[in-house]
């Protein structure tokens, strides 16, 4: 999908495409483009996007309070505010700051499995414990989330200490886009991982967001 | 502090000189250094036991708290552990011949459909500078993998380790399984790991959760501490 978000704003600073709607979806700025997408594709106008810069990923610590600081200076202005946020990291903490807060969020561990689908994620997550995901996004930030804060663009000798364990890279597809397949690939190829590519859609996000 | 340190000579420095400089080559990762500062020790007598502690971990006590103070990541910890393996690597025959006291025993392993080692083994080999004994079990450890161990090496403590929200909750498998089989007082059970937290730890009955390395080191010391003077009182 061709975008006007740039990917680098998205993932250092976050999105902003609020106005007029009574929901508002609170999210990950990795999700900005998918968001986006079912929004158009399901003519969601009721809702409007804010999205937190998506390197929080990487300090899944952080991911709780800035959720809440979100919901707080927005609660006012909107009807409803959803979390388009999985666990992430989080222990379960920002699935008790939602309850506390009074918001919904998306169900799951993080995005691969609601990417996958959560029932079907948790069905292979027995026998795929040695993949590494990654997912549109992931696959075009891939030095921002991966080889940066790995410090593999410094030392590229401590890759197989991260990644000596795992086996595969599968490369969760939400758009056809023989580019970043191909980039994904050479992903792969950079982690010394053998390369799986599985068209998922946008899986249960266009779930959770149905019942926005 | 590296641009200098192509002219030092490490075998001129005196010991002290050795050691400051032994610090700074484990806090830039340099792993040839650290053998070489480990060999010239060794050659002018030092006691294994004192090289490990006073050279290598006290370095590493010194990364760890830089990594907790955000001053460090990862990748530089990493590198800093690397550097220390390889001084290990060289000590840990010699500390066996030479009887260095050993504080006590850990079992550990990360938990089942986890592979995620990093934070596991920084803990293991800390937890071995401060003279403990540790099985590593690896990765992806089921219930009867840890029963095992336990009953086969006999520890004092039992670690375990997960870097996934979906693999944490499986500690409490393995310990609930030790309540049923009557065994859970029998060891100190110690859990770590990125997701984790205090609350998680006490819900799932650990003994204590560590947020990092150094911290395990201290609990666990804490801890064997307290049992060694139940036991005589």
């Amino acid at each position: 999908m061709q975008s006007p978000i740039d990917d680098t704003v998205l993932t250092q600073q976050g999105f902003n495409s609020v106005g007029g709607g009574r929901s508002l979806i609170i999210a990950c700025g990795a999700l900005a483009r998918e968001i986006l997408a079912l929004k158009e594709m399901n003519g969601w106008d009721h809702m409007d996007l804010t999205c937190l810069p998506a390197i929080l990923h990487v300090y899944p610590e952080k991911i709780t309070d800035a959720v809440q600081e979100a919901v707080l200076k927005h609660k006012s202005s909107y009807e409803q505010i959803f979390i388009a946020y999985a666990d992430c990291g989080t222990g379960g903490l920002l699935e008790a700051k939602c309850q506390e807060l009074g918001v919904q969020m998306i169900e799951g561990p993080h995005c691969y499995s609601f990417f996958e689908g959560n029932a079907q994620f948790a069905k292979i997550a027995e026998d795929e414990f040695t993949a590494f995901y990654l997912t549109d996004f992931l696959v075009r930030q891939f030095e921002a989330f991966v080889i940066k804060p790995m410090g593999l663009d410094r030392h590229p000798e401590l890759r197989d200490m991260y990644f000596g364990n795992y086996e595969k890279l599968v490369y969760q597809a939400q758009t056809d886009d023989p580019d970043l397949t191909r980039k994904a690939k050479l992903c792969a190829e950079r982690l010394g991982l053998s390369f799986e590519r599985r068209f998922t859609g946008y899986g249960d996000l266009q779930v959770a967001l149905r019942e926005v | 502090m590296s641009d200098q340190e192509d002219d030092i000579i490490l075998s001129e420095l005196d010991d002290e000189e050795l050691v400051q400089q032994m610090f700074d080559d484990l806090y830039d990762g340099l792993k040839e250094e650290i053998e070489e500062g480990v060999n010239i020790l060794l050659e002018r007598k030092w006691a294994p036991y004192d090289i490990l502690t006073k050279a290598l971990v006290g370095g590493m006590t010194i990364v760890g708290a830089d990594f907790r103070d955000g001053i460090l990541f990862v990748p530089e910890v990493l590198l800093a552990a690397n550097a220390m393996k390889g001084g290990m690597f060289i000590l840990k025959p010699l500390l066996a011949e030479t009887g260095a006291p050993r504080v006590g025993k850990m079992v550990i392993g990360t938990v089942k459909g986890d592979i995620h080692d990093i934070g596991k083994n920084l803990v293991s080999m800390m937890m071995e500078g401060a003279g403990f004994e540790v099985v590593d079990l690896g990765i992806n450890n089921a219930v009867d993998a840890y029963l095992e161990a336990l009953e086969a090496e006999e520890p004092d403590i039992l670690g375990m380790s997960a870097l996934l929200t979906t693999t944490m909750p499986y500690m409490k498998v393995v310990i609930d399984t030790l309540v049923e089989q009557g065994k859970r007082d029998d060891y100190i059970v110690l859990v770590g790991g990125a997701p984790l937290n205090e609350e998680f730890g006490k819900a799932i009955g650990a003994d204590a959760y560590c947020r990092d390395a150094a911290v395990a080191v201290e609990t666990a010391k804490e801890w064997v501490g307290r049992k060694h003077n139940q036991l005589a009182s």
